[in-house]
């Protein structure tokens, strides 16, 4: 990487950001940088909707990712071995499973999003339940995205490895089966972050509006 | 994180890379081989292989340079197969292996030329993977400037003359000079590419060139032995990425006899072992060893004991030992080194075959188990 790429790269943006940032402040509007409006301000369908979509989307990725990585090589490999292409399957499954598990909490996540009047919407409860369903998708999305790159790289190199000497299947599946634990148990850590949070629901009276900054 | 992204334009190759690599004889194979009495047999043994029925069309005394010959031209169909398959970088890898045929080319045609043979004849003696389209015209060239201005200058060598040219005319001498200076360009360049690449494939890649380099160092130094090259000439000819480069190489160029190369060498303990000379170390191959190094035998049984033994007997170490580093290539998965380490293995293979079909045409049963096996 040359030098002007990497000045483009990481210096650029940290130059303008900060030029905005003290223009903000030298201006007297430094407040627009203000965290807690942001937070309030925000409905909690957005964070809902978005952890919903980092859900899916992660593990979908993680889980396309794996099955490419895995599939080149079962594709090279069969072709002098036909053999392994059958028993390779197990591979791309179990990277398969990696976008189960998102569809799973995917579907668990959007049965707790229901239609709230706008007015009604801002309450302690439907602020937990956004927070609790961004968050849990993202721990979600990211156990699963990794997960699904550690299965796909497992993989490849069991079908390399079965091409090679079909006694080393048994063993290297092992290694792939503990790998695809770890998205188990983002899915698990998943369902327990929201297993407090209760469905989006109406506030009993008008004065859900939690903050001025809402409209 | 090579492994994220490897797959995208090379996994389907590295797994028939690996495929072929896998067809590649075994020991139990070999031992087949070798009890084989004639030639007829020889090739219904190698029809039970991976070479499949190659010398069914061919008319039936068959020679060993018939054999060579088919066989090489199944590894240059597999070679060309992964070439035409093979995105950037490594079309660009692909391309740079076959520098080295082209440097071999160029040199075996300005030599036949300056000795007088046939152009045909030399043509058709070419490494088909050196193959390139202005070859013919290198037999009217008489001095260096004018090969490089007719003809290199338009194919990928053009960059590595750029030291040759100061040498004046066409004798055996400077033949030499321009292909080890050739050699050194061209090295050196690989391994840069190798390093820009980076990852697993610049690890894996620079310990095979690096011995490849030491290798010819070595060489070069033993061979100029008793001959006009001076030792500042000698020193030049070094590639510089070598193990030994720079404490070693040094001590190469001022070394006057065997005895100080052995020196010179003597800091890497994997060289040590290639001028040991005393009995143990020399153990028949064909007994199963498995492990690649304890199988250097050569001409250890006929107790040969003067100069041409004992520089048979390092050249057939220093296959041995590449033999060896090639195997290790393989244990590394999402990098370049398995495409280069397997042709490497397979033209070993190939020689090992010639040699044993050499021994059956000749009777020389005795020798028979002199080749080095892959695996």
């Amino acid at each position: 990487m040359g030098l002007y790429s990497s000045y483009y790269t990481y210096g650029l943006p940290t130059f303008v950001a900060l030029v905005v940032a003290l223009y903000l402040l030298f201006t007297g509007s430094g407040e627009a940088f203000n965290v807690g409006q942001f937070l309030e301000e925000t409905s909690p369908y957005a964070w809902a909707s978005t952890g919903i979509g980092l859900c899916i989307g992660l593990s979908v990725l993680g889980a396309g990712w794996g099955i490419f990585i895995t599939g080149a090589s079962i594709l090279g490999g069969g072709v002098r071995a036909p053999r392994i292409r059958t028993k390779n399957l197990i591979s791309i499954i179990f990277c398969e499973v990696v976008a189960i598990y998102g569809v799973i909490i995917g579907i668990v996540y959007s049965a707790r999003v229901t239609a709230v009047q706008d007015t009604l919407l801002y309450t302690r409860e439907n602020y937990f339940t956004g927070y609790a369903l961004f968050w849990g998708g993202l721990t979600v999305g990211a156990c699963n995205l990794l997960c699904g790159v550690s299965v796909g790289i497992a993989g490849s190199t069991a079908a390399l490895a079965d091409a090679a000497d079909p006694d080393l299947f048994v063993k290297i599946l092992i290694v792939e089966v503990f790998g695809s634990i770890m998205g188990l148990f983002g899915l698990i850590v998943g369902l327990l972050m929201i297993a407090q949070a209760g469905e989006f629901a109406a506030a009993a009276a008008p004065s859900a509006i939690a903050s001025p900054f809402v409209h | 994180m090579e492994a994220l992204l490897f797959n995208v334009s090379t996994g389907f190759l590295e797994g028939i890379v690996r495929g072929y690599k896998a067809g590649l004889l075994t020991q139990n194979q070999y031992n087949n081989l070798v009890q084989c009495e004639t030639i007829e047999d020889l090739r219904t043994q190698l029809s039970s292989t991976d070479y499949g029925n190659f010398l069914a069309n061919e008319p039936l005394p068959i020679s060993t340079s018939t054999i060579s010959d088919k066989a090489t031209q199944l590894l240059v169909d597999q070679f060309n197969y992964l070439r035409s398959n093979a995105t950037e970088p490594l079309n660009k890898f692909l391309e740079y292996m076959t520098y080295a045929y082209m440097i071999d080319n160029v040199i075996l045609i300005i030599t036949g030329t300056l000795h007088g043979r046939n152009t045909n004849e030399l043509l058709q003696r070419c490494h088909p993977l050196g193959v390139f389209d202005t070859m013919p015209a290198l037999c009217v060239a008489t001095n260096v400037e004018e090969l490089y201005h007719t003809v290199l200058v338009e194919t990928p060598l053009a960059p590595y003359f750029r030291d040759a040219v100061s040498a004046a005319d066409l004798d055996d001498l400077n033949i030499e000079i321009i292909r080890n200076t050739l050699y050194k360009a061209y090295l050196e360049d690989f391994d840069a590419f190798c390093q820009s690449v980076g990852g697993p494939t610049a690890d894996v890649m620079h310990a095979i060139l690096a011995f490849e380099a030491d290798r010819r160092a070595i060489n070069i130094t033993i061979n100029s032995f008793g001959t006009q090259l001076t030792k500042e000439q000698r020193a030049k000819l070094f590639p510089t990425i070598g193990r030994l480069f720079p404490e070693g190489n040094n001590a190469l160029a001022r070394a006057d006899d065997v005895d100080q190369v052995r020196q010179a060498v003597d800091p890497i303990a994997e060289y040590r072992a290639f001028f040991d000379t005393s009995p143990g170390a020399r153990q028949p191959n064909g007994a199963g060893a498995g492990g690649g190094e304890s199988t250097a035998n050569l001409l250890g049984d006929l107790g040969v004991s003067d100069e041409l033994g004992a520089a048979a007997d390092l050249e057939d170490r220093f296959f041995v030992h590449e033999v060896h580093l090639n195997k290790l290539a393989f244990l590394q998965q999402f990098q370049y080194g398995v495409f280069y380490s397997y042709i490497k293995l397979k033209e070993q293979e190939i020689r090992s075959i010639t040699w044993i079909a050499e021994c059956i045409a000749q009777n020389a049963r005795d020798r028979i188990h002199d080749f080095i096996p892959t695996f």
